[in-house]
């Protein structure tokens, strides 16, 4: 697929073809003076190492892929730090709106009462968590870690796409790709300077640390809650667990008792304060949630509820990542910070309102569909390269049910030098920069992870659909 | 520690100590048939591995007489066979990803890149390829014990390691002998021609204390001291004694280090204490076989305990 029509944003290159930015100017010779063999055989290096510590996913569907690679690329992506600075006035913003928002919609619905987000919008979306209703959450955050998804489209153009809020990954990526990248070409970072991003763990944890339920006595004790080693991102989570020092836990491994969750050790119950959970709402508690669910703990909302554990993020968080609501985040951020976004939005059509549907519908094939509870680049429609009778397939589901989607031009992403088989050549891409919020402070680690289409054209970076990382990093201009 | 995480632990070291054992027990078995039909001609020495890998049950409901084809395709690659070569690795190295933070990047690697190695191995092997195939089995346990050692912190996490490895040794030992106790029965010294012989240091190559036995014992090979060298001999890291010192000693790092000892503890104590205080002639007067079917059944006790205080 490629963009309708604009050029996209050259990150390297700039708005002109021969056009050179600075900020790139030493990688440029690098890459000059680098043979293609030489960085071939650096790439096929990273692989041995991610291969061989073993950082991999999991695509579902795939029985003969259980364990994969996402593709690494070694040419760094670069941002200046006054980029930087404007990103991170943006995500600060954009991330305190959805905890502001979170915190009324389940209290005093006030943007309800004003206007902001239509009633139904909240009350008919599943993500929306009538348990949550009325409940105190420790100090008062939700949402303690986001990844939102930014795209650039100019110089100064940057774009929000998707504020994922409940439990976002990729965050090993970041870590892991400055870590190769430190190895395979160290000559490259003796001749920059590279904001750290190896901060990011001690930030995870002062985050988690500090928002510890107010009974906690000493040194709280924080775990992380994964699904299984069977999870898409088991590795990530045990990952993190190690950098933190603290549990990797199943949910077979906590229980609760009088409102309290402990977990099984070798030296018997151990009371647990913290949890960073990577378990999605649905499985948390089958006495609340899923009842079928066999990896939650059956109590935990109870002990929630009574305000004996923090759960990072908060249940019911993805009222606020959810595509429709989305549509909303600008007028959210005016009616909570009073200040004009710093971060746009991508248009998006509304389909659930009529204009807005046979705007949509007439336009099917220069659209990007999505679902509003899809993830993960699955269920949605890419206008410009799908079939006709994709189009037509999409068309019949969104007659029938035009609320569970919203549409957006096919916007075109920046690109960034990428070492890929014909050699050198651009390559549109995303950035996910980790937003992590204590109850003393917000913290934003500079770089994140640059996802990469590695397919010419193609638009669409997701790893489960053929996309590859890169290293970020934040130079002093 | 989480419990789980003991478990883990535990098994991982169980199937890694496994893996190297079946390498032995094929290897051993395979230099018993190059020997001249003359000598082997009636060895049942297939059968005999088979025995002692503890699969038997599982081997005759699929093939139907023990060759070296049909025990090395058991023992060595079948995945329907849990205990087979292939399956430990796997196994072990499932286990160990589920836990990986409570193992060095040193510990995980050696058993990663082992496993990664074993997925483009081809079943398919020459007598040759496959005796290289053993050697390497036995490389992964060496680089994942000399790892753990040389890296892990000294806490409960490589105390579970220790203590699964050395519960697996002692019932891989101990099923050596149950199989093979006729052998080493005093009354074969008399009539010991060449078969026997070559039994005896088949028994002790599989449990590699060849070169032990003559640094030790300065004799001809006795079968009654090839016993005593596989119980008694606390010098002989496999010997059941020796095994029991180990699991001993680690369950008593573990007691202390939680504040209490409990029915593990007691049970490893108390054979232990026996073991010690016994000489191998005693244990021939009342019976090697009893003997061993004695210890199978405490050792299996041991087992449960150690689940029940620790990894549940």
């Amino acid at each position: 697929m490629t963009g309708t029509g604009a050029t996209p944003f050259d990150e390297m290159h700039g708005d002109t073809p021969d056009g050179m930015r600075g900020l790139y100017g030493k990688v440029k010779l690098w890459l000059e003076q680098t043979p293609p063999e030489t960085l071939a055989a650096r790439r096929a290096q990273a692989e041995l190492f991610f291969r061989r510590i073993g950082i991999t996913f999991a695509v579902y569907g795939e029985a003969d892929a259980a364990e994969r690679l996402i593709p690494f690329d070694i040419i760094p992506r670069i941002i200046s730090r006054s980029e930087w600075g404007l990103l991170e006035r943006g995500l600060k913003q954009r991330v305190q709106t959805l905890n502001a928002f979170l915190t009324d919609i389940y209290s005093g619905q006030e943007c309800l009462k004003a206007g902001v987000v239509p009633h139904d919008l909240i009350f008919s979306n599943p993500q929306y968590r009538l348990e949550m209703a009325g409940l105190a959450v420790p100090h008062g955050v939700f949402v303690h870690i986001s990844g939102v998804d930014i795209v650039r489209t100019g110089e100064r153009e940057f774009h929000v796409l998707e504020d994922n809020a409940r439990t976002p990954s990729g965050v090993s990526y970041m870590l892991e790709n400055r870590e190769v990248m430190m190895r395979l070409a160290p000559e490259l970072f003796a001749s920059h300077h590279v904001a750290p991003v190896e901060t990011y763990t001690d930030a995870l944890l002062a985050t988690l640390r500090s928002v510890a339920p107010r009974g906690a006595d000493g040194e709280p004790t924080i775990v992380l809650l994964t699904p299984g080693r069977y999870n898409s991102a088991f590795y990530e989570h045990s990952f993190l667990a190690d950098k933190l020092g603290i549990e990797l836990v199943e949910g077979s491994d906590l229980f609760v008792r009088d409102d309290r969750v402990y977990m099984r050790t070798t030296d018997g119950p151990q009371r647990v304060d913290v949890i960073y959970r990577r378990l999605d709402d649905d499985f948390i508690d089958p006495l609340v949630f899923n009842p079928g669910s066999m990896l939650g703990v059956a109590g935990l909302m109870s002990a929630y509820a009574a305000g004996n554990v923090t759960l990072a993020n908060a249940v019911g968080t993805g009222i606020s990542d959810d595509k429709a609501v989305y549509s909303y985040m600008p007028d959210l951020v005016r009616f909570y910070t009073g200040d004009e976004p710093i971060l746009q939005n991508v248009e998006t059509w509304r389909c659930r309102e009529a204009p807005s549907l046979s705007y949509v519908l007439d336009h099917l094939p220069d659209l990007v569909v999505k679902e509003v509870g899809g993830s993960g680049g699955y269920g949605m429609l890419i206008g410009p390269t799908a079939s006709r009778a994709e189009i037509e397939a999409f068309r019949a589901k969104l007659i029938h049910a035009p609320d569970q989607f919203i549409a957006q031009p096919t916007l075109a992403l920046s690109t960034c030098p990428t070492f890929v088989a014909q050699g050198v050549a651009p390559r549109h891409v995303d950035l996910r920069p980790f937003v992590l919020t204590g109850a003393d402070q917000v913290r934003i680690t500079p770089g994140g992870l640059s996802r990469v289409a590695l397919r010419e054209g193609s638009l669409v970076v997701n790893s489960s659909q053929g996309g590859g990382t890169k290293d970020t990093w934040v130079l002093d201009d | 520690m989480l419990s789980r995480t003991a478990d883990n632990l535990y098994w991982t070291a169980r199937y890694v100590e496994r893996a190297d054992f079946l390498a032995r027990v094929i290897d051993s078995a395979h230099r018993l048939e190059a020997l001249p039909a003359s000598w082997s001609g009636s060895s049942t020495e297939w059968e005999s591995a088979i025995a002692t890998s503890g699969a038997a049950p599982g081997f005759y409901e699929r093939y139907g007489d023990a060759n070296e084809r049909s025990v090395c395709d058991y023992l060595v690659f079948n995945p329907d066979n849990p205990s087979s070569i292939r399956s430990c690795i796997n196994t072990a190295r499932s286990n160990v990803r589920a836990v990986r933070t409570a193992l060095t990047s040193e510990t995980w690697e050696a058993l990663n890149t082992a496993w990664n190695e074993l997925n483009s191995v081809d079943p398919n092997m020459s007598p040759e390829e496959l005796s290289r195939f053993l050697e390497w089995v036995k490389g992964v346990a060496l680089m994942f014990d000399g790892s753990a050692r040389r890296t892990m912190l000294r806490n409960d996490a490589y105390w579970f390691l220790r203590l699964g490895g050395a519960m697996e040794r002692a019932d891989n030992t101990a099923r050596i002998l149950d199989v093979k106790y006729h052998l080493l029965l005093p009354a074969t010294e008399i009539v010991g021609g060449g078969l026997d012989y070559f039994q005896w240091t088949t028994i002790l190559r599989e449990v590699s204390a060849l070169t032990a036995y003559r640094w030790v014992y300065k004799e001809n090979l006795k079968p009654w001291l090839v016993a005593d060298l596989l119980i008694l001999n606390r010098q002989m890291p496999r010997s059941l004694s020796s095994c029991y010192d180990v699991i001993s000693r680690h369950l008593d790092l573990l007691g202390d280090l939680y504040g209490r000892r409990g029915p593990s503890q007691k049970l490893a104590r108390g054979t232990l204490a026996r073991l010690t205080g016994l000489r191998i002639d005693d244990v021939f007067q009342t019976g090697l076989h009893e003997f061993i079917e004695q210890f199978l059944v405490d050792h299996e006790k041991l087992g449960v305990a150690i689940t029940d205080q620790y990894l549940t």
